[in-house]
């Protein structure tokens, strides 16, 4: 995975903006109309869904590949 | 996950905002907190949001500064009048087509016109969204609204080129799709000392969009996207080819001109006054 | 101070500077105007700020954005122009901010009759925006008064956070006397917060006086005001217990304190039969006819409002227990009298006029004689 999603789901309102400029359709709407991370495998941490939510509901994290510990 | 530095500039306990779903402000409320972000001169004990009456002017509460939500079309009076006694202090305007340029138009040029250091951010939703979707004076021509039931035949204001006529320092305007470019503009309205005038255009899917058949929240910043059209290459394009809902964004206008505040201290100057 | 010659108007623009006025905003109107003129000149030599706005809804709203930023304000007009200002004196009121509007009369309604005295706007100073509020009436009959009104009315704005309106006439605000002014007046400082935000600060909790300690903006406490109705955290709140509590907070804060707040001026009062209840310049030919009248042998007292709103019920209702007859002179078609008459003990009878002149002696004279008449039962 190339990012970690951290959902705020009492903030969603289901608007779908996030849904829609997702470029990789990782992104959809559950049955009660809030988002969820429906194909996160697709995901290419470009973070157009978090940058347009209007509700602050969604946040992406990049995963930055662990460096070998030094000691 | 790693918090939002911005999200300490929210009330968060007030959180969810009142605004429909898939409402623009909170797009552009984030990015004006984001704006002030990168401005170290700016803190949340020397800032106070002032804005109007409208979905618009809600912001104000959500927003962990001194907040002051006036009366409808006043908020630039009420920011004057907090600058010109705390100068010190960083004053932001949260306004709306309606609240700015139509109950509060004569506040708005004259605030521009003695350049007082504010920055006023106008949400462009096109309509009045809280009484539930009546023509502004910024709705186009020929959209429907519940008080234009066969389409608007009342010529919009440009508020920008309003702005810049009127004397503020500091015109631009971009929109909700359009997020970094939106945060740099109020950046750069932050910084600018006198009149900063700022339009967001932002979709308003519930008392507009919906009238107008213009699609669910995410169509109409696609909209935004596909018409939008950046200053620069908008001062190319030839006059045939600016057709159809296409509308220019970005930095219109700025001058170097000396504020209202710096203005009267020599007026206290000529007085003999004491430092305030 | 060694004595000076002046106007009403600028003995209420020096008022303003001693109690400790720094921000004025205003637009010009007839007969109001020499009050923005003086402060025009006067506040920058303080350090003070004086600005022309666009409108009179601006001058409201300028003023109030310097209250609520710390600085003591006032702001000044006549007629259409108080019109104007209704709405923000509403906002004023709601949201507890200090602040002080002059008043100069003229007469209305609209336009009137720009340059000439009038007392028409009793109850639009009480009433003149919507909903329930509350505000101070204060009206002065002298230069000299005109100062000391404005000092009280500042410092009155400031101890209960309410809108005072200082209900002047065109009588007063020409009027040129030679007055002594004081070099220093008492001044009510404005409230501060007495707890911290760490200690839970809320910005409308009131005071043991009902006055909430709102802090000025630009000191830390990130307070929220709006116009809104709100509960003691300042952020709105759309329940029915609020909206009462608040409402009745509002009143409550200044009925409470009514005793000090009103003032009521008393002559002749101890063997009076009779009594003429005046304010402001029509209290000055009051006062005449009075006196003239009880050359003739009318026992009449003299009572002058500088109070207005509160209105003084107890001292009228006291007052008219002993009295056969009380006449209400007022310079506009019957206001102050409706007031009179609800508190009033005895007959009451009005003087009044709305012509674009001032009372003449004579003619309260003539109110108090058939007065007289009538509760003797030959008028």
């Amino acid at each position: 995975m190339k990012s970690e999603f951290t959902l705020k789901l009492e903030r969603c309102k289901g608007c779908g903006i996030c849904v829609s400029f997702c470029p990789k359709q990782v992104l959809a709407l559950d049955t009660l109309g809030k988002v969820y991370v429906a194909n996160h495998e697709r995901c290419i941490a470009c973070g157009q869904c978090e940058l347009r939510c209007p509700d602050y509901a969604i946040f992406m994290d990049k995963i930055t590949p662990k460096k070998e510990a030094t000691s | 996950m790693v918090e939002r530095s911005y999200e300490k500039f929210f009330r968060r306990n007030r959180l969810p905002h009142l605004w429909c779903p898939g409402c623009g402000n909170g797009i552009v409320m984030k990015a004006i907190v984001q704006a002030i972000e990168k401005n170290p001169s700016f803190t949340q004990d020397n800032t106070v949001i002032v804005s109007g009456i409208g979905c618009s002017s809600r912001a104000s509460g959500y927003m962990d500064f001194d907040t002051l939500h006036t009366a409808h079309g006043r908020a630039i009076p009420f920011a004057t009048g907090i600058k010109l006694a705390r100068p010190e202090l960083n004053v932001i305007v949260i306004t709306g087509d309606g609240d700015c340029t139509a109950i509060g138009g004569n506040h708005f040029i004259h605030g521009c016109r003695r350049n007082v250091d504010l920055t006023v951010v106008l949400f462009n939703n096109n309509i009045y969204g809280m009484t539930g979707g009546q023509a502004s004076p910024m709705t186009p021509l020929g959209k429907k609204a519940t008080t234009a039931p066969y389409g608007s035949v009342d010529r919009p204001f440009d508020a920008c080129k309003l702005a810049e006529a009127a004397g503020a320092t500091y015109v631009a305007r971009s929109t909700a799709f359009h997020v970094q470019h939106l945060v740099k503009t109020i950046e750069d309205g932050l910084n600018n000392r006198g009149f900063s005038f700022i339009e967001a255009l932002v979709q308003c899917p519930t008392a507009y969009g919906r009238r107008n058949k213009m699609g669910d929240p995410a169509k109409m910043m696609a909209w935004m996207r596909d018409n939008a059209v950046m200053k620069s290459a908008w001062d190319k394009l030839p006059e045939d080819k600016r057709v159809g809902d296409k509308f220019p964004i970005g930095l219109f206008y700025r001058a170097e001109a000396q504020d209202y505040d710096a203005a009267y201290q020599q007026v206290i100057d000529i007085a003999g006054g004491a430092a305030k | 101070m060694s004595a000076r010659l002046m106007q009403g108007n600028e003995a209420i623009a020096e008022g303003a500077l001693k109690a400790g006025v720094r921000f004025f905003g205003g637009y010009p109107i007839t007969p109001s105007t020499e009050i923005a003129e003086s402060l025009a000149k006067l506040l920058p030599k303080v350090g003070g700020t004086f600005i022309q706005m666009e409108d009179e809804i601006a001058s409201m709203g300028v003023v109030l954005g310097a209250s609520l930023a710390g600085r003591k304000v006032l702001t000044a007009s006549s007629g259409p122009g108080i019109s104007l200002k209704q709405e923000l004196i509403g906002y004023a009121s709601a949201a507890e901010i200090p602040v002080v509007i002059v008043n100069v009369q003229r007469v209305g309604p609209s336009t009137g009759q720009p340059t000439a005295p009038s007392q028409g706007d009793v109850m639009q100073a009480r009433w003149g925006t919507h909903g329930d509020h509350s505000v101070i009436v204060l009206s002065p009959w002298s230069v000299r008064e005109a100062f000391d009104i404005t000092v009280r009315a500042v410092n009155f704005a400031e101890r209960f956070r309410v809108p005072v309106i200082l209900l002047t006439d065109e009588i007063v605000g020409h009027l040129r006397e030679n007055v002594e002014l004081p070099d220093t007046v008492e001044v009510y400082p404005r409230r501060t917060p007495k707890i911290t935000r760490a200690e839970g600060y809320e910005p409308y909790a009131p005071d043991d006086d009902l006055v909430p300690n709102v802090a000025n903006f630009g000191e830390g406490y990130h307070i929220h005001v709006t116009g809104l109705i709100h509960d003691e955290t300042g952020f709105p709140v759309g329940s029915p217990k609020v909206t009462r509590e608040a409402i009745k907070r509002m009143h409550d804060k200044i009925s409470r304190a009514a005793d000090e707040i009103i003032d009521v001026q008393r002559e002749f009062m101890d063997d009076a039969e009779f009594a003429v209840v005046s304010f402001g310049g029509t209290a000055r030919t009051a006062y005449e006819a009075v006196i003239n009248a009880r050359r003739r042998g009318i026992k009449v007292g003299f009572i002058r409002l500088v109070t207005i709103f509160p209105f003084a019920e107890k001292i009228i209702r006291e007052l008219s227990k002993n009295l056969r007859g009380l006449i209400v002179a007022e310079l506009n078609y019957g206001q102050l009298v409706n007031e009179v008459e609800r508190a009033a003990q005895c007959p009451v009878k009005l003087c009044a006029k709305y012509d674009m002149t001032i009372f003449e002696p004579e003619e309260i004279e003539q109110s108090i004689d058939e007065l007289v008449a009538e509760v003797n039962g030959n008028g």
